[in-house]
């Protein structure tokens, strides 16, 4: 049916989050920083999707539902958090934000 | 599907992946997410999730990268031209970034420790991934958690409005 194994999809899945962990860490802009755990979110369901795929099973499509419902919650409240700070402090550069610093 | 056509959106995916990460402009940025949610929503397709697929271009794509991209354009974000770290932070990210992958693999494709890792896929029934058998599993097993969300969804509303709502003086 499909020549394809399920180890390359979770290869790739892999490498998709792992590169969005990078954009995480090396980005200094919140909201490339917050496109990359987007991009984290979605290799993750990648992984789901295929796992279904492999067991036969609908539970990793349902989960994938749920984690694309928690993404957009997600990405609601973030951008409010960012909007509310951007009017304080005139910035979107993480190093400037320290008002959490202990 | 055969493999050369994974191989090829595998490498698309990578590209539009690295491009989100080392765009300096933020818009860009948000234009290579949608290229690769794209992409993963074929992904979807070869491996028979088409409502996961479609949800992914609508709610993703549609929804999330649009928000998105309204909040840039109202920031009015331009060009940094410090978008990295510094050259430190970037070393041991990659170094990081390159265990964890390793890891990873490790797990992925070690043959004996991990049965699934081997043998292909077999054939699926018909009706697997179709809008009707995900919604009964929706409805019926996971019909608390499905609820629960719509709790969620209000809460993220009320909450985001809250947040981004000016200060009355």
């Amino acid at each position: 049916m499909t020549p394809v194994p399920i180890s390359w999809f979770l290869i790739l899945g892999a490498v998709l989050f792992t590169i969005g962990t990078l954009g995480v860490m090396i980005r200094r802009n919140v909201i490339v920083i917050f496109l990359s755990i987007e991009l984290m979110l979605n290799a993750v369901n990648l992984v789901f999707v295929s796992f279904a795929r492999q067991l036969h099973s609908m539970d990793g499509q349902v989960i994938v539902f749920f984690v694309m419902t928690v993404a957009a919650a997600e990405a609601a409240v973030g951008l409010a958090i960012i909007i509310s700070v951007f009017r304080n402090r005139e910035t979107v550069n993480v190093d400037e934000f320290n008002l959490l610093h202990w | 599907m055969s493999p050369v056509v994974f191989g090829i959106l595998a490498v698309l995916l990578m590209v539009s992946a690295f491009g989100v990460v080392l765009q300096s402009s933020p818009v860009r940025s948000a234009l290579s997410l949608v290229v690769t949610l794209f992409l993963i929503a074929v992904m979807f397709l070869l491996l028979d999730a088409p409502l996961v697929a479609v949800l992914q271009v609508a709610v993703y794509a549609g929804a999330i990268v649009v928000l998105f991209l309204f909040v840039i354009m109202l920031l009015n974000l331009q060009d940094e031209p410090r978008a990295m770290a510094r050259a430190s932070i970037l070393f041991s990210a990659v170094l990081l970034g390159s265990l964890f992958l390793l890891a990873l693999l490790r797990l992925f494709i070690a043959p004996n420790r991990v049965r699934f890792g081997v043998g292909m896929m077999s054939a699926v029934s018909p009706d697997f991934g179709s809008v009707g058998s995900l919604g009964a599993q929706l409805f019926t097993r996971h019909l608390l958690a499905f609820e629960v969300t719509s709790i969620l969804l209000l809460v993220a509303i009320i909450g985001a409005v809250v947040l981004a709502k000016r200060r009355l003086a």
